[in-house]
């Protein structure tokens, strides 16, 4: 016998989420409400995305954590950690063993493949919310498909700034309908989103709302004719394993204001360096 | 109370539901494709794949409608003493369960509103078989998939409603497909090309 139900959460809770995940799935980028649990960690640890990991778990599954691109953070590997112990799951870091993987704030740079899943933990996710701080106002707006709001927010970063300047959680419009927030993942990613072999289960618990695109969703960053949207991101080959392709973290390494740009996707930068890619920072 | 409405349920729940969902997730997510599904044995007229879906997805919170041969003394057992589910009018249900010809037609089930399209019927259909047929498109198919469907007129129609509308699971046997409201449904060219040669 295990000291906690299997993947903590009791079965009445569980079913609760996977009908919610089945609605999801059936209406993407529509936010299905559920009614969040309390977790045993705080709510700025990802709890939707836990919850929504606890629903979906088998003791088959293999599990990997990512925070920002890395496995080896506090809040990844409690994570980590928790479900090793409460499912019985085995672990990896390594992308492609892994059937679940759970993310905050960045998509892997590996192409995933059918028969995975990726859980994202999501901190706010109403795209309208800054627009309207009213629920029921923006249940309205997305009934009736009223996002003329969000392309004036887009253009008056145009305006200021001569390009948009949102450069994360940058919003998606689904199959032509519902328009998303990706949660705060880097807009270099949202081109991942949309083909994307593997299924996409967004969950955020303080706000109670489960979303989801399944494979092959089509996905389009809002954009506008004369500003075409761009996956931009840092210009610099990274420092350690020579990647252009990926997204780049940029740190400070010294006193003296000494920078280095290394990718953000430990696991990838990893897997490059042993196969003998060098940066121009590697030692 | 008949000895088989104690049995037959998930030996071991919390893990068993959790294999029964990801099958129930990946059909619903990939339409057209066809999952195993296992652990459940319910009596007849539900399938084994009927038994696991229903186990794995509702309880007490899910008023479940049961149609045609499906509302019998056996099958309500079952599923009031494993699953506690109400039992319900098709107006009511968030669960129907039969055959295609007795949950037709479907204008009788909740299809969502339009701030809550999520309030809507799921149904769980009943099918002699699960194999090839007609052509389905959209979110969860890289070109196209194709999936045995009792007819096409009410899934078309269904589709026109999206983002409100019914999702469909089906069973036979021990495995499952799925069909969500997002879905585009067609003849399949193979059927077409029959069609036109018989007329
Ligand atoms: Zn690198």
């Amino acid at each position: 016998m295990t000291e906690y139900n299997f993947a903590y959460l009791d079965e009445q809770t569980k079913r609760m989420i996977r009908r919610a995940i089945l609605k999801g799935l059936a209406i993407p980028g529509y936010q299905v409400p559920f009614a969040s649990r309390e977790m045993p960690m705080p709510y700025g640890w990802g709890t939707g995305g836990v919850q929504v990991s606890a629903a979906v778990l088998t003791p088959k599954d293999t599990f990997k954590v990512i925070d920002q691109g890395a496995d080896d953070t506090t809040n990844a590997v409690s994570i980590r950690t928790f479900f090793q112990r409460t499912a019985g799951v085995a672990t990896t870091t390594a992308t492609s063993d892994a059937t679940v993987i759970q993310t905050r704030h960045r998509i892997p740079e590996e192409r995933l493949h059918e028969g995975q899943i990726l859980v994202y933990q999501v901190p706010i996710p109403e795209p309208l919310r800054f627009l309207e701080p009213r629920e029921s106002e923006t249940r309205k707006m997305h009934s009736l498909e009223e996002y003329g709001l969000m392309h004036v927010k887009l253009y008056e970063d145009i305006s200021r700034h001569g390009h948009i300047a949102t450069s994360y959680a940058y919003p998606v419009k689904v199959e032509g309908r519902y328009v998303m927030d990706p949660s705060p993942i880097p807009k270099f990613d949202n081109p991942k989103l949309g083909d994307m072999a593997a299924i996409q289960l967004f969950g955020a618990g303080r706000e109670q709302r489960i979303y989801a695109l399944p494979p092959y969703t089509q996905v389009v960053s809002l954009d506008f004719e004369d500003h075409p949207f761009e996956a931009s991101k840092a210009d610099h080959p990274c420092g350690m394993c020579g990647a252009t392709d990926s997204y780049l973290d940029e740190l400070i390494i010294d006193d003296a204001g000494g920078r280095m740009f290394v990718c953000s996707d430990t696991d990838y930068c990893e897997a490059r360096q042993s196969a003998g890619h060098k940066g121009k920072d590697a030692a | 109370m008949q000895a088989n409405t104690l049995s037959g349920g998930f030996a071991d729940p919390a893990t068993q539901s959790a294999h029964a969902f990801r099958s129930v997730m990946e059909a619903m997510a990939r339409p057209g494709t066809i999952q195993d599904i296992h652990g459940a044995v319910p009596p007849a007229p539900l399938s084994p794949a009927m038994g696991a879906v229903l186990l794995t997805l509702c309880d007490t919170e899910t008023p479940v409608y049961l149609a045609g041969d499906m509302d019998c003394e056996a099958a309500r057992a079952w599923l009031a003493f494993h699953t506690g589910a109400p039992f319900v009018g098709p107006a009511q249900c968030m669960f129907a369960v039969g055959k295609w010809d007795a949950l037709t037609p479907l204008a009788i089930y909740p299809i969502g509103t339009s701030e809550y399209p999520d309030r809507s019927a799921t149904l769980i259909v009943e099918c002699s078989e699960l194999a090839a047929g007609a052509t389905l498109t959209g979110p969860g198919i890289k070109d196209q998939a194709t999936l045995s469907l009792p007819e096409l007129e009410a899934f078309q129609a269904n589709r026109t409603l999206f983002p409100l509308g019914l999702d469909f699971i089906f069973t036979c046997g021990e495995r499952l497909a799925a069909l969500p409201r997002s879905i585009e449904v067609s003849r399949s060219s193979s059927e077409a090309i029959a069609q036109a040669g018989a007329s």
